[in-house]
């Protein structure tokens, strides 16, 4: 058996003190999943489900009720950040950094050297093909171009597994794809199977059911701060579940290569 | 625009901190040799050389030795404490700009140049009856109501105007309004109860300037001042970080709360102490700041230093332009700064969509 590098048992998020009254206090209602090290889990639902509540749980943000572990996590900030790299849904840099030091941020908790760091840098803009943009001002980017300067950041933090204490890694991604063309999509999901197959661990918020069946292993099915579902794809992407979580009919057709369902709307 | 290229801003690096370099000791001689009585560049030379190494000064002519008690008295002092208050004045405001990742917040602008001169005026209030708050006591007695009053204000501007996606410009403006008329209308309340010495003393006080300079007052810049110059650049990273925002900076493994609060009181201890040596001066915090990280980024490394190097070049240029543009009468260096902060402010205003600012 694997080992779990994520563990969530019966985890409750309440909006913090001011209107407990509100009958929508409570955030996450008792939610339990587990990702295993070289897993990459999908968070799907309907907007305000609670999903990118969980990750902020999950990421340290929030606080929570229930029990979050992360095996091997350091207790120490630093050693921790070499373990965990969070990409947040909505990024408000706003200062006139160059790309690539936009990306070099993510070596700030470590020690292996600036030319160790340039080099891991220049790779994740290679890997996020962003290398012509390395010297443009971030403030001039597009959105899309904005996304794939942060997703190289928050990679390159996670770069090497022997940075990480215990070699515990961990990717927390939210709504990564958002701001992405389809070929960028693409590259995105290929990047996060390569780190998933050196074994880091990938929580990621998706609107888009089909990328989520494609290229996660597991998904948790989120419907109004409850679980709905929790399981391999072929188990939480059903046509009954997609009816409650979206209320919409569809038809689950199989990928013609990969095996994986497919999701049509009807 | 035009994209700059890695060359570009690296040479741009190296030509703004030899400039920087070479201008400060510059108008730093020119603080010296300008004045209602003209000295000439060779007479000041050598009056400053006489004032570093010569301590017996009295086997010279009367002409001379004027010369060198005008430069060592009265414009060396002033000339230092310039240099210490523009320095601190410069980093102050580029550590509040990252702090707040804003680049319109600048210290007499958000408020903690005003609560910084009400903690003055209360302690002068209070303490007047007590000391005669002259010398290095009572000028430090001052500074540390300054400090406490401008440590207030910044923290309750930023309580008011930060949210966790950075800082909203409407708000910290309106917040900055706010706290400068509630500390304006304190200090008038104390100037209204207080008997005619103490009133004297706070309007004094309160018009500022640089021409109180002398040694005690430099020795309390100099003390304090290279202590939060020395210590302000060790945030640098941090404050790189800060700027993607804190949840971001939190996840890159800084204890963001803990670093909030030492940027904070660093940098209300720098307005503070500025504020009590030297008075009000506006816009130096948002002027250098603003016009550095247009030449090399905003990368706190280096930005924390050059704008302090910068602030004390402009604040010892126009603290010159003050004492001579009407000589004799002076102008307050406060007046000089402002009307070129002024319009600077106005266009960053304009402008500020080209920076992402709300």
């Amino acid at each position: 058996m694997t080992t779990r590098l994520l563990d969530i048992d019966k985890v409750c998020i309440r909006v913090r003190a001011a209107r407990k009254s509100s009958s929508h206090s409570v955030l996450v209602n008792s939610v339990s999943c587990h990702v295993n090290a070289g897993e990459v889990l999908a968070i799907i639902g309907p907007n305000g489900a609670g999903k990118s509540t969980l990750l902020n749980a999950i990421a340290g943000d929030i606080e929570f009720s229930g029990t979050i572990i992360i095996d091997g996590v350091a207790e120490q900030a630093k050693l921790r950040a070499r373990q965990i790299a969070v990409l947040p849904q909505l990024s408000l840099l706003s200062f006139p950094y160059r790309v690539s030091e936009v990306v070099g941020l993510a070596r700030i908790p470590h020690n292996t050297g600036r030319q160790r760091d340039d080099e891991i840098v220049q790779e994740a803009l290679i890997l996020m093909d962003i290398s012509y943009l390395s010297e443009r001002l971030y403030t001039e980017l597009s959105g899309g171009e904005k996304q794939r300067v942060q997703l190289a950041r928050v990679l390159a933090q996670i770069w090497q597994k022997e940075d990480a204490l215990n070699g515990t890694r961990l990717l927390l991604l939210d709504e990564p794809t958002a701001a992405l063309d389809l070929g960028h999509q693409k590259l995105l999901m290929g990047a996060i199977r390569e780190l998933a197959k050196h074994g880091v661990a990938v929580v990621m918020v998706l609107h888009d059911i089909n990328l989520a069946a494609r290229y996660a292993d597991k998904a948790l099915a989120l419907l109004c701060s409850e679980r709905l579902a929790f399981g391999s794809i072929k188990d939480v992407i059903t046509q009954q579940n997609i009816k409650l979580l979206f209320e919409i009919d569809v038809h689950i057709a199989q990928h013609p290569e990969h095996n994986s369902p497919v999701v049509i709307g009807l | 625009m035009q994209p700059i290229s890695h060359h570009t801003r690296f040479s741009n690096r190296t030509v703004v901190i030899v400039s920087a370099c070479v201008l400060l000791p510059l108008s730093f001689f020119l603080a010296l040799a300008f004045g209602t009585i003209s000295i000439t560049i060779s007479d000041t030379f050598w009056s400053l050389l006489h004032s570093f190494f010569s301590s017996e000064s009295n086997s010279r002519s009367d002409l001379v030795s004027r010369t060198d008690l005008i430069i060592q008295q009265i414009r060396l002092p002033r000339a230092l404490l310039a240099v210490l208050v523009g320095a601190l004045l410069g980093i102050c405001g580029a550590t509040t700009q990252g702090l707040f990742r804003n680049p319109l917040a600048d210290p007499s602008l958000i408020g903690v140049t005003a609560g910084a001169s009400a903690g003055a005026a209360l302690t002068i209030f209070f303490a007047g009856s007590l000391t005669s708050l002259t010398g290095l006591p009572g000028l430090g007695l001052v500074s540390i109501g300054a400090f406490l009053g401008g440590s207030i204000a910044v923290i309750l501007v930023y309580n008011l105007a930060t949210n966790t996606h950075g800082t909203s410009v409407a708000t910290m403006l309106l917040a900055g309004i706010a706290i400068t008329a509630l500390a304006g209308s304190l200090t008038s309340i104390l100037e209204f109860f207080g008997d005619e010495e103490m009133l004297r003393r706070i309007s004094l006080w309160r018009m500022g300037g640089l021409d109180g300079a002398d040694y005690p007052r430099v020795a309390i810049a100099a003390i304090f001042g290279s202590i939060i110059l020395l210590t302000l650049p060790r945030f640098s990273t941090a404050l790189n970080a800060l700027l993607l925002g804190e949840s971001e900076a939190r996840h890159l493994g800084l204890s963001v709360q803990s670093i909030k609060i030492k940027l904070v009181l660093l940098v209300a201890a720098g307005v503070g102490i500025s504020v009590a040596l030297a008075g009000t001066i506006a816009f130096i915090g948002l002027v250098i700041p603003h016009m550095i990280r247009l030449l090399i980024g905003p990368d706190h490394r280096y930005l924390l230093p050059i704008s302090a190097l910068g602030g004390a070049i402009l604040l010892l240029l126009s603290d010159t332009v003050a004492r001579t543009i009407v000589s004799p009468i002076e102008l307050p260096v406060g007046l000089v700064t402002a009307i070129i902060g002024a319009p600077f402010f106005i266009s960053l205003l304009r402008h500020r969509h080209e920076f992402g600012m709300r």
